[in-house]
């Protein structure tokens, strides 16, 4: 029975835990090149609903719809999608230089927005829309391997973009502190002004990394909808605190991508820990605590802040230039 | 091309650079940078020199004229054209990322040639550094560094990226007179090695010092070039400035100085629970000025604030003003600059951040003024008359070039914001003129304008306290100065007597007991 349930707890907080690290790793590598881009929700929005659309379209336009063609279509639109998003901010913040948190404000709105008006479209009048042979294809398990007792069911039972999460990570750790590229691309974050001395090209590694970085975000609203949600377009209202969380986990990880692997699935434990923790315990008021416990992640991402301000290390600090606009001292 | 040397490393030709409609950089220059050679490119603030060597560097891209590297034309249009014609620019300000080390600041940029390979770079480096006897490791980080050993760091990233052609931008700006001399051991190693160098600079003696020729520029027009060997400081002066300019501080004996101010045991330790001054004991005498030297950041700004009632001070330190007609102390520890102002004492504080903590940047003259006097009012609305009228006395007095006096204070030069400051400050009648770094950015006259001020005062019988970074000045200027070095004093030495190289000396000593003999 406890076992069951520890399990349970594993399968959502990892499914969950694979949401936010989408998103936290596009903001991540934003976040690297001094783009504070806060329309994280609004993107993966924007990778939900596109995601989704090609999906459930492709599956009523054709009578067998095939598994490995669902995926292509719903991560490719899912993707530029959002990359779009991230596009419409760069041009703002970079070459309109406007207000970053303005902007990353507005963009989530703008994502909400457009999703749940054409998401209506899609439900004409239900209270959802399912696309279930997309569904199958992105929650497909691991064969032989996830029928291994226990470890089988807690480590390899999840869709392959939970493992493609964790894959993403350790390239971009490896992107970032190993590569020219990404060296110049921190340098792009922490003093635009240097870089640009140096001849790297401060507009193109922003824009490339803010619209990169939007894509990456917005796999992970593709991954709520078409893996977490069972494949349905309902209360999506749940993607903007997703979205919120992604942000905190940026903060949490100190800006690295290797952090976010465990920061993310400790994110959804305690996420989950509403639903499980009482039961472990045997209490039986959960209705009324409920959201005490959904508390939780965003404490610790505000003790998280006070003790990395505490600490004062140089490298756990954001890029020092994030949220200013950069534009060569020009008279 | 008759006028054109053999060694020639650069020749520029008519180059004209402006920017919007008003401003003209650069107007028209035509000079040359020889191999083997330190040419020091010397004019005043805004003269061009910066946006000159922009141009070589591929920051900006002139409007006019040619460039020529080694007898060939070139196009610069960006930094890395510039790096692949062998020019290095070493920047004023620093342009390091703090959080790299070394050996990642240096390869910053820089086209891959097969595996990224930070080991390799780092034995390059190690090369370099042991060729001209640099001290830095490629492992460190810059943010550990020294503001020595970071502009050390910029001149091995040259060096590393192979340039021939070094231009350095006012690199003495922050370095002790012990320092300044390594470098210029160093730019003479360089020379030796065939390398061209430029050194952007406004202070005379250097420029006598280290260069073999100099070129003038004013308001962004060429004057020419002369052999340093021909040149007195006064012949460049005259150059730079377009007319006789006297450089003579008038210091007049102090007139029977009073205690003023006493400081003792003043500690203030700083959030990370170092101590940014440590057991600082001194008096300020009314009609002396009383000089305060020492690298940058070693607690001057502190030390003023703590004065001033803007920082919470340790136990134990106890700041005094002494009464001038009762000769009664009254403490200034724990009272904010609203407390100290109604205790009837006059403190004045230039602060080094004009624009931050001196004047509200969006603000007009006026407004500015006002600052200091909104709350005598005892009307629901602010009187406007006396701030205007002081305004309109401080732009006449001391001649403040602005369209209005509601202009806001932003859009005026940095000479000119300073101006409005310091005007502000002595108009309070203080009992006690503190300023910090009182002449940085402003050109000769403006400066010899303000250490005529600062004298006036002093005659006044005002306690006068100048931070410098200039010890020429401090050495003319000050009746004593105060050297500190990393929060601890290491002397008050006479200003009549002093020499530059004591005072450096005493700005690098650390805390050992043995070197303390010779002061």
């Amino acid at each position: 029975m406890i076992q069951t349930s520890i399990i349970a707890w594993i399968l959502r907080a990892v499914q969950f835990g694979t949401i936010i690290m989408f998103g936290s790793m596009g903001e991540i590598l934003t976040e690297k090149s001094g783009n504070l881009n806060l329309g994280v929700p609004g993107i993966m929005y924007l990778g939900a609903f596109s995601g989704f659309a090609s999906a459930y379209l492709y599956e009523n336009g054709t009578d067998n719809p095939i598994g490995i063609v669902c995926i292509l279509l719903a991560l490719i639109s899912a993707f530029l999608a959002a990359a779009f998003g991230g596009l419409i901010y760069s041009f703002l913040t970079i070459t309109l230089r406007a207000n970053q948190n303005v902007t990353g404000l507005a963009l989530t709105t703008f994502g909400m927005g457009v999703a749940n008006f054409f998401g209506a479209y899609l439900l004409q009048g239900e209270v959802y829309t399912a696309a279930p042979a997309t569904n199958a294809a992105f929650t497909a398990k691991i064969p032989a391997l996830s029928s291994i007792p226990v470890i089988g069911e807690a480590v390899f039972s999840y869709g392959f973009l939970a493992y493609a999460a964790i894959a993403l990570a350790i390239v971009m750790h490896w992107f970032l502190n190993k590569t020219r590229t990404g060296l110049n691309l921190r340098a792009v974050g922490e003093n635009p002004g240097t870089a640009d001395a140096a001849g790297i090209n401060v507009t193109k590694y922003k824009y490339l990394a803010t619209v990169i970085g939007a894509g990456i975000s917005g796999i992970g609203g593709l991954y709520y909808v078409l893996d977490y949600n069972n494949g349905i377009w309902a209360t999506t209202g749940q993607i903007e605190a997703l979205g919120w969380l992604a942000v905190a986990l940026v903060i949490f990880t100190t800006w690295k991508p290797l952090s976010a692997i465990w920061g993310a699935y400790l994110f959804g434990l305690l996420y989950w820990l509403y639903n499980f923790l009482p039961k472990l315990l045997g209490a039986t008021d959960v209705e009324r605590t409920q959201s005490l416990y959904q508390m939780i992640p965003y404490l610790v991402t505000i003790l998280v802040l006070i003790v990395v301000s505490m600490r004062r290390k140089r490298e756990s600090q954001p890029p020092a230039s994030l949220g200013l606009a950069y534009f060569r001292e020009e008279r | 091309m008759e006028n054109m040397h053999t060694s020639d490393a650069i020749t520029l030709k008519g180059i004209t650079k402006s920017f919007g409609t008003k401003v003209i950089a650069n107007k028209n220059i035509s000079l040359s940078i020889r191999r083997g050679e330190v040419l020091s490119l010397l004019g005043e603030n805004g003269s061009g020199k910066t946006t000159l060597m922009n141009i070589l560097s591929g920051i900006y891209y002139p409007d006019e004229g040619q460039v020529f590297v080694g007898g060939k034309e070139v196009a610069i249009r960006s930094p890395g054209d510039s790096f692949a014609l062998g020019i290095g620019m070493i920047h004023q300000h620093f342009k390091l990322v703090d959080v790299f080390t070394a050996a990642e600041n240096i390869v910053l940029g820089l086209k891959g040639h097969g595996k990224f390979d930070l080991k390799a770079v780092g034995e390059k480096v190690r090369a370099i550094c042991e060729r001209y006897g640099f001290d830095i490791t490629p492992e460190q980080k810059v943010y550990d560094m020294t503001v020595s050993q970071k502009q050390t760091l910029e001149i091995v990233k040259v060096l590393y990226r192979g340039a021939d052609i070094l231009i350095l931008d006012e690199p003495t700006a922050v370095l002790t007179p012990q320092e300044t001399e390594k470098l210029f051991g160093v730019i003479r190693e360089m020379k030796k090695d065939g390398k061209a160098i430029v050194i952007i600079t406004h202070k005379l003696h250097e420029v006598l010092s280290v260069s073999d020729r100099v070129s003038i520029l004013r308001k962004g027009e060429y004057i020419g070039t002369v052999d340093t060997k021909d040149a007195t400081e006064i012949s460049l002066t005259e150059m730079m400035v377009g007319k006789k300019v006297t450089l003579n501080i008038d210091r007049k004996v102090p007139v029977n100085p009073k205690k003023r101010l006493s400081v003792q045991n003043l500690s203030i330790t700083g959030e990370d629970g170092i101590k940014v001054l440590d057991n600082i004991t001194f008096d300020a005498m009314g009609g002396e000025i009383l000089g305060i030297a020492g690298i940058s950041g070693c607690g001057q700004k502190e030390l003023l604030e703590a004065i001033a009632g803007l920082k919470i001070v340790d136990a134990g330190s106890s700041i005094d003003f002494i009464e001038p007609d009762t000769d009664k102390p009254d403490s200034l520890i724990g009272k904010t600059p609203r407390q100290i102002k109604e205790m009837g004492i006059t403190l004045s504080f230039v602060p080094e951040d004009r624009l931050g903590m001196g004047l509200v940047a969006s603000m007009g003259m006026t407004d500015n003024m006002m600052l200091k006097s909104y709350e005598q009012g005892k009307s629901f609305f602010v009187e406007r008359k006396q701030p205007h009228d002081l305004a309109e006395e401080i732009k006449g007095d001391l001649a403040v070039v602005t369209p209005s006096i509601n202009t806001p204070v932003r859009r005026l030069s940095g000479g000119n914001v300073q101006k409005v400051l310091v005007g502000r400050e002595i108009a309070a009648a203080p009992a006690v003129l503190m300023t910090a770094y009182a002449v940085r950015g402003l050109d000769i006259g403006t400066s010899y304008q303000i250490y005529n001020l600062l004298s006036e005062q002093k005659d006044k019988g005002v306690a006068v306290m100048y931070v410098g970074e200039d010890l020429d000045v401090l050495i003319d200027l000050c009746d004593r100065i105060l050297v500190l070095c990393a929060g601890k004093m290491t002397g008050i030495i006479d200003g009549r007597t002093a020499t530059k190289e004591q005072i450096g000396l005493l700005m690098t000593k650390t805390s050992h007991g043995e070197e303390s003999a010779n002061v």
